[in-house]
């Protein structure tokens, strides 16, 4: 391993909870319904990271808690059981209905698991009743993927059948290229977890071998492993470096030549790198400082200094599996500053010290920081973005690269005439 | 629990960082988890604040919920002290923190602190945004002004005859998120300092907790946004005999009628020798009687909002503007009473709610030409095809637009004008089209705002081309045909071209001629 300097910090934070992960995950699975039970600050905080206004009727809503809720269990649950049977009479194309834990429902203890199993006994063969935590007492933004599939684990059936299971969600052009690549490398049985279809599930055992899509999966991997699985270890499909890393890795699990691998991927490697050179120039050299939020800070450092040469000034995680995060950590520059957890004013004391060029940040911290004259990027657009692979890296750079190009469009005189 | 897939307001301290926000030297504690920061973006995305909102969260997690979050909100607010040095700190708790009952409020009281503590009980299971900020700003005022209760004689409205200075109000209820605030302010700062009056102080946006002890020495107050500073009004009143405005400045008759209560209250003569001169002021009054407006006789509108915006656009829609108010609705609970009196005189039915889709059907079933709403109905109205406007919050990015565009006072009559008109002009201008489609001067390249199904010539006779190759049909299209229908103005060639086809099918024609498109259109009109 290298040496990277690990810190932590506690204090108050400036990052969104699991819930919000309900944006992309009911775009993965358009037969799913994600019912949040909790308060009004829920369903604001999905409306306002979510552009909720542009659907008709979004696939997920809130059931929530009232005075009257709160004085009695029993009648919680029996409002739980009215809300679901509206919705379910609303919306009867729905395959799958996962019952989001909130903070509230969290510390008044509604047993979400008890309801959706009484739900899957009524309504068999119609709706399947799934629950798990989004609460930000527990999770932090992406972690609420990794209790959704977790969550969908205990569904899946056993097969001992040798496959690739891919683990974590993928925007759907980004997926359909990792398997046509995977097919030319020889392998030929691709699965993708979640599906895009819910009750589609893959079906598991120990001929499975996972390659992990998405660094935030730490529960969903201890279950999938429990369950026979083999966890390929290997750094995230992020940049030209961890892409191919990721293949080889991929590969190796399979005993298929690393030659092919080269064979297959080196022409998308040069076409990549021909493509991340402009960014590359605007990028080279510039101080990074990544505050926490998605889980994917640490793969979006190594490929940004790795690759686009930026200088890291501080990494932040939400949360650090080491672990998981192993392959991706050796790969980091020495001295790597990491930091888990956050005091989000100290480490904005240490953002003004440090007067970096470009600051990833979440959509609370932009514009004050903009206003200060620091460039930022906003860390939600990583998970919206389809930015997984070779032929994605350029895109990759580019979202790094644009605020700061835009600064230099705006502060240059570039036009003489009057 | 209610189902809900969206929601007009957020929680009540979403209301309370709305006051916090807008003022300046104030810090606010807040007891909560760690997602309740997404609140920020409201402010520094929807408003483009440069600033953070001055807001601590305690960050609970759940490991902290068996040990000791008293002590994490103590840690929080000492830090946040020492940090902000605000001159006033809120205190208050999120939903989950409620749960949790920890009192951060009272834990504050007992730091030994050397500023004044306003602690917010603000119930998150059952009130909302609006009232979480009317709640605030009236404890705020509350805690600031108390001691001075006492000592203070009753505040005459007529007291600056007697101080020999211009009379002084005070302007309470403008507020971040608040809609189109920061002009309202101007607007109406302008309008009374036209009339001799002095603003005193503006509150929430932009005062310091000195300006709200400075509250006492204006005459009267402003009540602009009933809906955040009603109660702060009745508080001073109550217990400083200060007199507030009832009349929100919205629409020229209300403007006039918002001046007069101003004028009256203060015995101070207007400056103005008519209503005319007055109303002169505004371009609406002869906008709306000029013959160019006839068209607007009549035109049904579907009005839904928060109370204050719902009810005075009404009044416009119905008074100042000629058209026929078909539906009036309100996600305000607190305004219902109100807006339900409004809707009796209309004729209508109040529509009192705050689930989206239940006013989309409402809409639905109005058929109206022209929808007045949030950003929401907007959205509907779009799904229904039916133009739309925006008078009120919740807010959007494009509520908070950089050029001045108040909807209250002078200037605010000739943006509402603009604003509703221009949607509905755009279909005037859709009939014209339509009247003389068949003037030579009319080309391709002139476009209808609504978009259109069928692009230009090339690509509807580039399709042509791919359908006589399509042996299952079996239409051919001749030269005569694709002529006429070159003819045809694009925004409706599209449909020409369907109903013709379909009319050839019906009728088992294997050929298309510039026959066939005249009796497809007589077949089908």
């Amino acid at each position: 391993m290298s040496k990277v300097e690990f810190n932590k910090e506690t204090g108050p934070r400036e990052v969104f909870c699991g819930l919000t992960s309900i944006v992309w995950l009911h775009r993965r699975m358009p037969d799913a319904f994600f019912l949040v039970v909790g308060s009004r600050t829920c369903a604001h905080l999905i409306q306002s990271a979510a552009g909720v206004m542009i659907f008709a009727e979004p696939r997920f809503g809130t059931a929530i808690l009232e005075e009257k809720d709160l004085a009695g269990l029993a009648d919680a649950h029996e409002e739980l059981d009215r809300v679901v049977n509206e919705l379910i009479a609303r919306r009867p194309e729905i395959k799958t209905l996962f019952l989001v834990g909130s903070c509230p429902s969290e510390v008044i203890k509604l047993d979400l698991a008890t309801v959706a199993e009484k739900l899957n006994k009524r309504f068999l063969g119609q709706v399947r009743f799934v629950n798990y935590s989004g609460s930000g007492i527990e999770t932090t933004f992406t972690q609420g993927e990794d209790g959704a599939l977790k969550a969908l684990i205990p569904l899946m059936e056993s097969s001992n059948e040798k496959k690739l299971l891919l683990v974590g969600t993928l925007a759907n052009n980004v997926e359909d290229r990792f398997k046509k690549i995977f097919k030319n490398l020889g392998i030929s049985n691709i699965e993708s977890f979640p599906p895009r279809q819910s009750t589609e599930l893959p079906k598991i055992g120990k001929n499975t071998k996972v390659l992990l899509t998405q660094p935030y999966l730490s529960d969903t991997v201890r279950d999938l492993k429990h369950r026979g699985c083999e966890i390929i270890s290997a750094p995230f499909p992020l940049g030209i470096e961890g892409s191919t890393e990721w293949f080889l890795a991929a590969a190796k699990a399979f005993k298929i030549n690393e030659l092919k691998v080269h064979e297959i991927i080196s022409p998308l490697i040069s076409r990549a790198k021909l493509a991340l050179e402009s960014h590359k120039e605007i990028l080279k050299g510039k101080r990074l400082f990544l505050l926490p939020e998605s889980q994917l800070e640490i793969s979006l450092a190594r490929f940004l200094h790795n690759e686009c040469e930026m200088d890291l000034v501080e990494v932040g995680t939400p949360y650090l599996n080491k672990d998981l995060m192993k392959e991706e950590i050796n790969l980091l520059p020495d001295n790597t500053k990491i930091v888990e957890g956050q005091h989000v004013e100290k480490q904005l004391d240490r953002v003004r010290e440090s007067n970096p060029d470009l600051v990833v940040c979440g959509m609370g911290l932009a514009n004050p920081l903009e206003a200060e004259g620091i460039s930022t990027k906003w860390s939600i657009e990583m998970v919206f973005s389809p930015i997984h692979g070779i032929d994605q890296a350029a895109d990759l750079a580019g979202l790094f690269s644009k605020p700061l190009r835009r600064n230099q469009i705006l502060t240059k005189k570039t036009l003489v005439t009057h | 629990m209610e189902l809900t897939l969206w929601t007009y307001e957020g929680p009540p301290h979403v209301g309370a960082m709305r006051i916090a926000s807008s003022m300046k030297d104030l810090h606010y504690v807040l007891h909560a988890p760690q997602g309740d920061t997404y609140a920020d973006l409201l402010f520094t995305m929807i408003e483009r604040r440069g600033q953070r909102p001055p807001v601590t969260y305690t960050t609970f997690q759940a490991r902290d919920l068996g040990g000791d979050t008293a002590e994490l909100v103590k840690k929080n607010i000492k830090e946040a002290v020492e940090r902000f040095k605000p001159k006033t700190l809120l205190v208050g708790e999120s939903c989950t923190a409620e749960l949790i009952q920890d009192q951060p409020g009272a834990l504050a009281k007992g730091m030994g602190l050397d500023m004044p503590i306003v602690n917010l009980e603000l119930p998150a299971y059952s009130k909302k945004e609006n009232w979480g900020a009317s709640e605030t700003f009236y404890q705020l005022t509350r805690t600031l002004l108390k001691e001075k209760v006492s000592s203070s004689e009753k505040i005459s409205a007529l007291r600056w005859k007697e101080l020999g200075r211009r009379p002084k109000v005070n302007i309470l209820g403008p507020s971040l998120l608040g809609f189109r605030c920061r002009d309202d302010v101007i607007e109406i700062q302008r309008i009374l300092s036209e009339q001799g009056i002095d603003t005193n102080v503006v509150a929430p946006l932009g005062a310091s907790p000195d300006d709200i002890e400075r509250l006492i020495d204006a005459e009267i107050n402003i009540c602009l946004y009933p809906e955040i500073a009603e109660a702060s009004c009745e508080w001073l009143k109550r217990n400083f005999g200060m007199e507030y405005t009832n009349t929100i400045p919205i629409g020229i008759k209300n403007t006039i009628e918002f001046i007069s209560e101003v004028h009256n209250k203060l015995d101070l003569p207007l400056t103005n020798k008519n209503k005319e001169e007055l109303e002169n002021k505004s371009k609406l009054p002869w906008y709306s009687k000029s013959v160019d407006s006839n068209y607007l006789t009549g035109k049904r509108v579907f009005i839904f909002g928060d109370g204050t915006h719902a009810i005075a656009a009404a009044k416009i829609a119905k008074e100042e503007l000629g058209f026929e108010v078909v539906g009036l609705g309100t996600y305000s609970r607190e305004m219902a009473r109100q807006v339900r009196a409004t809707a009796k005189e209309l004729n209508v039915e109040a529509l009192i709610t705050n689930n989206y889709l239940e006013v989309e059907d409402a809409m639905k079933k109005a058929a109206p030409e022209l929808v007045l709403g949030t950003q929401m109905e907007r959205h509907s109205a779009k799904r229904l095809g039916i133009p739309c406007s925006v008078i009120s919050t919740p807010m959007h990015v494009q509520d908070v637009p950089a050029r001045y565009s108040p909807q209250m006072g002078w200037e605010g009559a000739n943006v509402i004008f603009d604003d509703w008109v221009h949607p509905l002009m755009m279909g005037l201008e859709e009939h014209l089209i339509d009247m003389f489609k068949h003037d030579f001067e009319f080309v391709d390249g002139h476009q209808s705002h609504l978009g259109h199904t069928a692009t230009n010539t090339k690509d509807i006779l580039n399709s042509d081309e791919k359908e006589e190759n399509n042996p299952k049909e079996e239409i051919i299209w001749t030269e005569s045909g694709r002529a006429e229908l070159t003819k045809v103005p694009f925004f409706v060639r599209g449909k020409v071209k369907t109903n013709t086809e379909k009319y050839a099918i019906l009728r088992g024609i294997p050929k298309i001629s510039d026959e066939t498109l005249y009796d497809a259109k007589a077949y089908f009109s």
